[in-house]
């Protein structure tokens, strides 16, 4: 048992997480992992095509063959579908069908599924189901979609438009641009990209007769969104479905929507009254699940002589595939960019609009950051071409427009408020740290030696912890936010929480056992988390959003102190004294300024329990609590800082020393917030420069690890955190959201330094990735770019 | 249909025999036939390196090893590290080191890195009794190298951070980035070699 520290206070505490013993020794429990006598496995036939009637399925052959248990098609199940909306005149909603029935809209849409006794057996037959296709023209691309002509994935969709929202627009901004000293801009664009858990989607399915429930346990980020999704597709109530999720290996946001194959499964498993499991192959992962994250920017900025921005406008478009991922919909990348991409800077005047463009491409769902990364890429383009236009300092630049100390709290233009934050101090200290570490002459070497290197910069914000107050502008038909936990003490002194957030690698094990810990004045090895279970837990919307310390350790923070308001009471009337008199602390109820008097905290729980008749009426029944906690959400911020060199010979970008300085409010578990950062950093620099899912006409052809280039260790650094603690007022416990930051700075940061780099050649990029063949021929002649 | 071969081998010490497809990878025969379910799959084609165990003494990707492939092996998986519920000094490390997140990774990485550490003549300070047996037909140390100075015999000299941050670009990690990684099997290398366990 670690021993407590010297404070008392486990929040802040380095404490090694409860979590990794099972996962260390091999005894987590993977959904994949998971069998069951009788066991189906699911195999899922997918169309060939990007565009393709279905004329006709015959599962005939299929059904026959050997192990083979079933077949089912779209009509076989009834035609059931997932529906996502918002209510918004501005939105198309699209049913996402669990089996494409009479079409199929991308290449890996599932028509049919087979269900056999061995999951080779079940691939084997998925190929002898034959199916009468009739492709027709696909469209791939924005500029292809976007088209006049382009064929339509929806039919009545002129353009594919599924969502259109001018969110702001100022009629200043005519003359604030024709006036302005600088106008600077451009296109800037984020390629398409994965998720890419270790661990791809999986789900088992099975009836219980005893509880009249189907139970499915999914790898998911999202149980209670899962059971909703399962119960509104499959027209029977919520209670009838239990969602587990186990270990879950990873989600990045690809976890946190439904997957059509998860309800499938339970359809399938509803209707054999067998067990039945699927485990997604990465193939599949990587053409067929989700991606993220794909988008253009169309946008000018006006700048006056001294760098100060006037005005801003914004034209985003997001390709987010063929349909609105359940339950968020297609409009949460254009939302989010048009609404904050502003950021950190004093914006007087905006206009934005953003829209989301249907192709034939698997549909996207909010992937880690979620507009986020592009938006500060855009603002930070901006202020380094600005200070270019105007030959002034860059990071100059940024300190004039960004929202200062003694400016807290901002509303900005985009009606957003910024609670406290160190936008100004991160920056310095990142500047100064990098100066320390000699990064300014590190570069001449480099550059002396023969390489092109450069030094860059990211500052941003982000927003974190979005309760229902923010996530109802939305108009999500389905709007998140909340979360409820409950707080109770077992006969033996004992804690046992739930929550309605669903950990996939965050440590919330450890986290919440730290936060309820120190409420109630014990060891975290004493309190357990459930989480992930739809019957252990209120209804609650998982791990997302970097919102899960925040809300759900909010309402944990709170329940826990009715608890302890629980505990002093009935020790009160144990010690004779006055509840407020009583302190926990140390496992022990104590009377403050009376060494002696003190109940170990298992004495109270035993009393309470096994002899409630012993206590006043008030303090009998038990220690329990719940509680909810629903904040507007808090604003974590950073200043990112990248030194990269590259070979002019092959382009190739070598990130050399990476620096945050981050914001998160109270820190919780310093080791986990590192992780956190240091994690989301290497997922932003795989975005900057390695990572792109590609179709070909409309065919994917990033399907294997092979064509989608995950960085090793080999193409990565180490990234020096230093932490800042501006404790947030919209928080039980002063933290901030922080699971995303890393990822969110990254692009912005590297694409910096790589135009440093190239400063020389009259090129720069403003998209993501950039290529080495981009780089080496700006090198070679500023052809590129 | 494929016919089905009679598989004769030792997991972790522990005598198995049984009848497989020959299609069947050692990965699916360890987790489904034989409920080795540490061991984690994540491609299917040999990139990620989740799935590796050792076979007879060298690290595999299991994924790309037929099963029939393992008839008369001695395969060792991530259950035969720890000594019960003591963890060894590399899961130690990668505990303090924070060097997992998910986890779904960390067996692959755990077993790489043995099997470099059984290269280099470091093997576990005491290693428990399932992994003394999952051993028995590795592969003997490999050469004392110059230098090296205390510790074990034959180790060699320290490993750099940069020829541990090779080693672990074999496997892919999503969650950490890598560097805790690299520090917690650097900090048991040292630790081997320094002849103090973890």
């Amino acid at each position: 048992m670690t021993p407590p520290p010297q404070d008392g206070r486990w929040v802040g505490t380095a404490l090694a997480r409860k979590e990794d013993r099972r996962l260390l020794t091999g005894r987590g429990r993977f959904t994949g992992d998971m069998t069951r006598a009788g066991l189906l496995h699911a195999a899922f036939v997918r169309s060939p095509f990007p565009a393709a009637a279905v004329r006709a399925i015959d599962t005939a052959v299929a059904a026959r063959a050997p192990g083979v248990a079933a077949v089912f098609t779209a009509a076989d199940l009834g035609d059931p579908y997932l529906l996502a909306t918002l209510d918004r005149d501005e939105f198309v909603p699209t049913a996402m069908p669990l089996l494409g029935g009479g079409q199929a809209r991308f290449a890996g849409e599932p028509v049919a599924v087979v269900l056999a006794g061995d999951a080779y057996l079940a691939e084997d037959a998925a190929e002898l189901v034959a199916v009468d296709w009739a492709p027709s023209p696909a469209v791939a691309s924005l500029d292809g979609a976007q088209a006049g002509d382009a064929p339509q994935v929806h039919q009545g969709t002129a353009g594919n438009c599924l969502v259109d929202l001018l969110m702001f627009d100022d009629e200043r901004l005519g003359g604030i641009f024709a006036d302005a000293a600088a106008v600077v801009g451009g296109e800037f664009a984020s390629a398409r990209v994965a998720a890419m858990p270790l661990e791809g989607r999986a789900c088992l399915a099975e009836w219980d007769d005893r509880d009249d429930q189907l139970v499915l346990h999914v790898s998911t980020q999202v149980p209670h969104q899962v059971r909703s999704g399962v119960a509104q597709a499959l027209g029977i109530p919520e209670r009838t479905v239990r969602v587990i999720a186990p270990d879950v290996g990873g989600g990045f946001g690809l976890k946190c929507v439904v997957g059509r194959e998860e309800v499938v499964v339970a359809a399938a498993a509803l209707r054999l009254r067998r067990p039945v499991r699927w485990t997604e192959d990465r193939q599949e992962n990587l053409a067929a699940s989700f991606h993220g994250h794909e988008q253009r920017y169309r946008v000018r900025a006006a700048f006056d002589a001294g760098g100060r921005i006037l005005g801003l406008d914004a034209d985003i478009d997001c390709d987010i595939g063929a349909y609105s991922a359940y339950p968020f919909t297609c409009a949460v990348e254009p939302l989010m960019a048009a609404s904050e991409l502003p950021g950190i800077y004093k914006v007087p005047a905006y206009r934005a609009r953003g829209r989301g463009i249907a192709t034939h491409k698997a549909p996207t769902a909010p992937y880690r950051g979620v507009s986020r990364p592009q938006l500060v890429l855009v603002m930070e383009r901006l202020m380094e071409k600005a200070a270019r236009a105007l030959r002034l300092d860059p990071l100059r630049v940024r300190r004039l427009n960004m929202i200062g100390p003694g400016e807290f709290p901002y509303t900005g233009v985009n009606g957003i408020t910024y609670d406290e934050g160190s936008y100004a101090e991160s920056l310095d200290l990142a500047e100064r740290r990098a100066a320390e570490q000699g990064w300014p002459a590190e570069r001449d070497r480099l550059r002396a030696g023969g390489l092109a290197a450069g030094i860059g910069y990211a500052c941003f914000s982000e927003r974190t912890a979005y309760g229902t107050p923010t996530m109802s502008q939305r108009r999500m038909r389905m709007t998140p936010g909340y979360d409820t936990a409950s707080v109770r003490m077992d006969p033996t002194g004992e804690v046992i929480v739930t929550t309605g957030t669903c950990a996939h690698g965050q440590g919330h094990e450890t986290t919440f056992a730290q936060i309820v810990a120190d409420r109630l004045g014990v060891h975290p090895d004493q309190v357990r988390l459930r989480q992930g279970d739809t019957d252990l837990a209120s209804y609650g919307w998982g791990t997302f959003a970097s919102r899960s310390v925040v809300i759900g350790g909010g309402a944990a923070a709170r329940a826990a102190d009715q608890v302890a308001g629980q505990l002093r009471a009935a020790a009160a009337h144990l010690l004779e004294a006055g509840a407020a008199d009583v302190e926990l602390r140390g496992g022990a109820a104590r009377i403050r300024g009376d060494a002696r008097a003190a109940i170990p905290l298992p004495e109270i729980a035993r009393v309470v329990h096994f002899q409630a008749h012993a206590l006043p009426e008030a303090v009998r029944y038990g220690l329990e609590a719940r509680a909810s906690y629903d904040p507007p959400g808090t604003f974590s911020n950073a200043c990112h800082a990248a030194l990269v060199a590259i070979d002019p010979g092959t382009g190739q970008v070598r990130v050399l020393r990476y620096l945050v300085v981050e914001d998160c409010g109270v820190v919780i578990n310093p080791l986990i917030v590192d992780g956190q950062v240091r994690g989301g950093v290497a997922q932003g620099i795989a975005a900057a420069l390695f990572e792109r899912i590609c179709y070909d006409d409309g065919q994917p052809v990033s399907t294997t690890l092979m064509d989608y280039l995950v960085p090793t260790a080999a193409e990565l650094c180490p990234v020096e955190v230093i932490h800042l603690e501006t404790p947030s007022r919209f928080s039980e416990s002063g933290a901030k959201g922080m699971g995303e930051g890393g990822m969110i700075g990254a692009p912005g940061c590297v694409l910096n330094a790589v135009n440093d780099a190239l400063a020389g050649t009259g090129v720069s990029f403003d998209h993501i990735p950039v290529l080495p063949g981009e780089i080496s021929a700006a090198l070679a002649g500023g052809e590129a770019g | 249909m494929t016919g089905t071969h009679r598989v004769r081998l030792r997991v972790n010490g522990a005598g198995h025999e049984l009848m497989v497809e020959a299609r069947r990878t050692l990965a699916d025969m360890l987790r489904h036939d034989l409920g080795y379910t540490g061991t984690n799959v994540g491609c299917e084609h040999g990139i990620c390196g989740a799935c590796t165990v050792h076979l007879d003494g060298s690290p595999v990707r299991s994924c790309l090893v037929f099963g029939v492939q393992a008839d008369g092996a001695e395969v060792r998986t991530v259950e035969a590290l720890a000594d019960g519920d003591k963890l060894s000094d590399l899961q130690q490390a990668f505990r303090d080191h924070h060097a997992l997140q998910c986890g779904f990774c960390t067996p692959g990485f755990l077993m790489l890195a043995e099997a470099y550490f059984a290269e280099r003549g470091l093997p576990p300070p005491a290693a428990p009794g399932a992994a003394r047996a999952g051993a028995a037909r590795s592969t003997p140390p490999a050469a004392a190298g110059p230098g090296g100075g205390a510790g074990q015999a034959g180790a060699g000299p320290e490993p750099s951070e940069a020829e541990i941050r090779e080693l672990v670009a074999s496997n892919l990690c999503r969650c950490t980035g890598y560097q805790p990684i690299v520090a917690a099997i650097l900090a048991t290398a040292r630790a081997r070699l320094a002849g103090g366990g973890g």
